[in-house]
């Protein structure tokens, strides 16, 4: 058995959870609401996060980027060690994919923004 | 030159305001932007969580800003970039210099004040100690990394944890340096819940509430900082001192609307917001001059920016269009746990049937009613299991609760739950 405590980010009660592991069995103290056992399931059992960052553009600007998807919490490292070697070629539109199925995660990185 | 309506500053609530203003028919705008692009302070912002109100998906501050500079664009509003607005007088002249027109005045019908906001420097924050390179505002540094592509600390202590700081010290941690601890000299944190958790805790970044800097060490360039608790009088507690090894120092100890313009047409400044005292129409105290956005209020959420924006740039429209004479107007005011609200005056007979006071408290309470009062008669009550000064909260007021009255205020506060 384990237990691992967190805070809620649902709202600003921020409710101080205690979510106790074992096995398959997920139990959640500590919430005022239904809300924040769903929130710390999912994040005991596979976190996820969006990553933003910035692309080098050959031109010498940089356009901003964000993993298309939720990506495993864990990888978010790796996925930036990606990101720093990646240079892209001007010009770049929103929604344009600058690194295909990062990590074999199965989620594009994409341009969050315009460079002509 | 002429314009209808003058709209100072491109940034979310400009575009917001200056798209509203043309949808209600208004053809001669002109957009004022002392940068080299439209958006403002959302190019810098990279990180995702905007727009879940406006356009119910989350986007990065880019493409939320991209939203509107499209609709602007299609709307053929036209706008000047690199043109810095240096004076605006009570007469609705607005004096703005540019490379490309030199000195320029123009004369408008209505201008909108979108000015935003700008960060408290370490000048207003009285630290201690020399004056070394290595200190930032946490907006600068952000600007510095994600617009122009610096690296700018290897190792970070962070004063301040203001949502733009705890978001720096996530963003800092991915790009490979080591960020030391934040300290907060409050109790609790005026940043969001959520970026608590995913920008701190995820990178086992320690957060030291009732904790300031009381020494900033190194000559040339940052070389140590000393942080300590402090008693309940905001005072340093000996013996209670630890220093941290760094480079670098981010400062994220608020944000204060940019009124300077303001001032010099005589608007009237609420001195607990720092912007402008504005009625449900947000007109200021010169006639024709209308505010929203950061340089009204500082927003935690740039969807109300974008929503209170429309609003001015409709009230503008409408001004130009019909110049309705004042009605009887009735104040707003805050007391027992609310420290200001937005609009701050309401006038009564030319009102839309509701309006949203936005307002924020003093403190973080617990299970509080947040009652609205007419004289003895309450008007409405919202209950909150929790309020804190970092969440803006919101109240509607409808035509229908105020008509009639002879009462010149209304009363809104905080009251325990019965």
């Amino acid at each position: 058995m384990k237990t691992i405590e967190m805070t809620c980010i649902n709202c600003p009660m921020g409710c101080a959870l205690t979510v106790n592991i074992d096995g398959d069995n997920i139990n959640v103290t500590g919430n005022t609401c239904p809300r924040g056992a769903i929130y710390a399931k999912d994040e005991v059992t596979h976190p996820t996060r969006i990553v933003t960052s910035t692309i080098k553009v050959t031109n010498g600007m940089r356009v901003s980027c964000k993993s298309e998807h939720v990506i495993p919490k864990e990888k978010i490292f790796e996925i930036m060690e990606v990101i720093r070697n990646t240079e892209v070629k001007a010009p770049v539109k929103i929604g344009d994919i600058l690194i295909e199925n990062v990590c074999d995660t199965g989620v594009n990185v994409i341009a969050t923004k315009n460079i002509k | 030159m002429n314009y209808d309506v003058v709209i100072i500053g491109g940034g979310p609530a400009g575009l917001a305001a200056a798209y509203a203003c043309k949808k209600e028919g208004v053809e001669s705008i002109l957009i004022i932007e002392r940068d080299d692009k439209l958006g403002g302070i959302l190019n810098q912002c990279i990180h995702n969580g905007f727009g879940l109100h406006t356009f119910n998906e989350e986007l990065t501050g880019p493409e939320y800003a991209q939203r509107f500079i499209d609709k602007v664009i299609n709307e053929k509003i036209e706008y000047k970039l690199n043109s810095t607005v240096i004076n605006i007088s009570d007469k609705l002249e607005v004096t703005y210099v540019s490379k490309n027109d030199g000195l320029c005045t123009i004369k408008a019908k209505a201008i909108v004040l979108c000015m935003g906001c700008r960060e408290r420097p370490r000048g207003a924050l009285n630290i201690a100690g020399y004056r070394p390179s290595g200190i930032y505002s946490a907006g600068t540094a952000q600007r510095l990394m994600n617009i122009d592509g610096y690296k700018i600390g290897k190792e970070v202590v962070i004063l301040g944890s203001g949502d733009i700081g705890l978001i720096m010290a996530r963003r800092m941690t991915l790009e490979g340096s080591h960020v030391n601890c934040v300290a907060e000299l409050l109790p609790y944190s005026g940043g969001l819940k959520r970026n608590i958790v995913q920008c701190l805790n995820d990178y086992d970044i320690p957060l030291f509430l009732s904790h300031t800097v009381i020494d900033i060490k190194g000559k040339d360039r940052v070389e140590s900082v000393v942080i300590a608790e402090v008693d309940e009088n905001k005072k340093p507690i000996k013996g209670t001192e630890k220093e941290y090894k760094c480079d670098t120092l981010l400062l994220s100890c608020g944000l204060l609307p940019e009124n300077e313009l303001s001032r010099m047409a005589n608007v009237e400044i609420s001195r607990v917001t720092g912007g402008p005292i504005v009625n449900d129409k947000l007109e200021t105290s010169i006639k024709g001059i209308f505010a929203c956005g950061n340089v009204l209020h500082v927003h935690d959420l740039v969807d109300f920016v974008s929503s209170e924006a429309s609003l001015a740039g409709q009230a503008a429209a409408n001004f130009i269009k019909d110049n309705k004479k004042q009605g009887n107007t009735i104040k707003v005011i805050p007391s027992g746990g609310v420290r200001y609200t937005v609009p701050q005056i309401i006038d009564v007979d030319n009102m839309v049937d509701s309006i949203t006071l936005r307002f924020r408290v003093d403190n973080v309470y617990k299970n509080k009613d947040i009652v609205l009062m007419l004289g003895e008669k309450e008007l409405a009550h919202t209950r909150k299991r929790i309020v804190a000064p970092g969440e803006m909260e919101q109240m509607k007021v409808d035509k229908k609760m105020l008509e009639g009255t002879d009462l010149k205020e209304i009363n809104i506060f905080l009251k325990e739950v019965q």
